[in-house]
């Protein structure tokens, strides 16, 4: 039944990579390559993009209009003024997670380094570690447990259900959710491309039914235009949400 | 985890994706339209009320992702 692409690799061999160098643990795969790439990527950006012209040109130009969009449309709606100085660190994350998703589309490599869970644990990890140390900075420890786990304006004997609710929310559902979303949201999108991908080569025959082959070929190139919006928008929505987390346990709900 | 009473076969966990999306399809739905409603009653605030509306649209669909990452789970 290849023609329906029944005999669908399992889910595995989509993400999975051998080790080309050093074995074990600091083994060297195509995932790893991609999570090099990206760095390189961000660094090159924002070393060529480091001139002061007032006309920008080249690689100016993006690192302009990332650093803006991240100042703008991020941190100003987020954290305001005062939050402007985690826009290096903003537009750094943004930049990652943007380049690490790219490579989903991207001929040859066609893997998102975020559709294995690793990176985007990791970055979760580390925005939690980020968002505790910088409201016990900011508040104190006691001020930052009682502002995130005792919202005010509740009655005194409902603090029994609330704390253990906002404290679940609070410190394992955030960086759970923050991890799910950028992994789901590229592993799905590498697996919706996979399927089409494979139903157009099962599809290239010599066979009556080779009459079908337009259609996943063209599923294939709408959803790899629609994979980069998801590239752009989840690396969007990982620093919103980043932001938001770190304003609110700067600033909290009063 | 083969199947349900009726003599239906397959796998349960693909349910499992079918029944997490409906929730989030419903809520982006009446979000993004709520949100559409007031950019065109503001225009002047539409900058806040996108930032706002990818927020909700990132809790919703956490849902139907978490629904997704299990489905994997069940599936293996």
């Amino acid at each position: 039944m290849s023609i329906f692409a029944l005999d669908f690799p399992p889910l595995g061999h989509l993400v999975d990579f051998k080790n080309f160098a050093l074995d074990g643990a600091f083994g060297i795969n195509k995932v790893v390559l991609v999570y090099f790439f990206a760095i390189v990527l961000t660094l090159v950006v924002f070393t060529f993009g480091n001139k002061k012209q007032m006309v920008p040109t080249g690689m100016q130009t993006v690192a302009e209009s990332a650093v803006g969009l991240v100042e703008d449309n991020i941190i100003m709606q987020t954290m305001g003024h005062s939050g402007l100085g985690w826009a290096p660190f903003m537009t750094s994350v943004f930049m990652f997670v943007f380049f690490t998703n790219i490579f989903e589309i991207i001929p040859v490599i066609q893997m998102p380094a975020n559709a294995r869970i690793a990176s985007p644990m990791f970055l979760a990890l580390l925005i939690w570690v980020l968002y505790n140390g910088a409201g016990i900075k900011a508040q104190g420890l006691g001020h930052y447990l009682k502002n995130s786990l005792f919202p005010p304006g509740v009655p005194k004997a409902l603090y029994i259900l609330v704390v253990p609710i906002e404290f679940v929310s609070n410190f394992l559902v955030r960086p759970f959710s923050l991890m799910v979303r950028l992994f789901a949201n590229l592993l799905a999108g590498h697996i919706l491309l996979t399927t089409f991908t494979i139903l157009s080569a099962s599809l290239w025959t010599a066979k009556w039914y080779a009459v079908f082959l337009p259609l996943p070929i063209i599923m294939v190139i709408f959803f790899t235009l629609f994979e980069i919006m998801v590239a752009f928008l989840q690396a969007y929505v990982f620093t919103l949400l980043a932001s938001v987390y770190i304003g609110s346990s700067i600033h909290p709900e009063h | 985890m083969a199947l349900l009473a009726a003599g239906i076969s397959g796998n349960i966990a693909a349910l499992t994706y079918g029944l997490a999306a409906i929730g989030p399809g419903i809520g982006i739905g009446y979000l993004v339209g709520q949100a559409v409603q007031a950019m065109a009653r503001q225009p002047e605030s539409a900058g806040m009320v996108r930032t706002t509306m990818f927020l909700g649209i990132a809790f919703t669909e956490a849902l139907a992702l978490i629904g997704f990452v299990v489905f994997f789970l069940g599936k293996s």
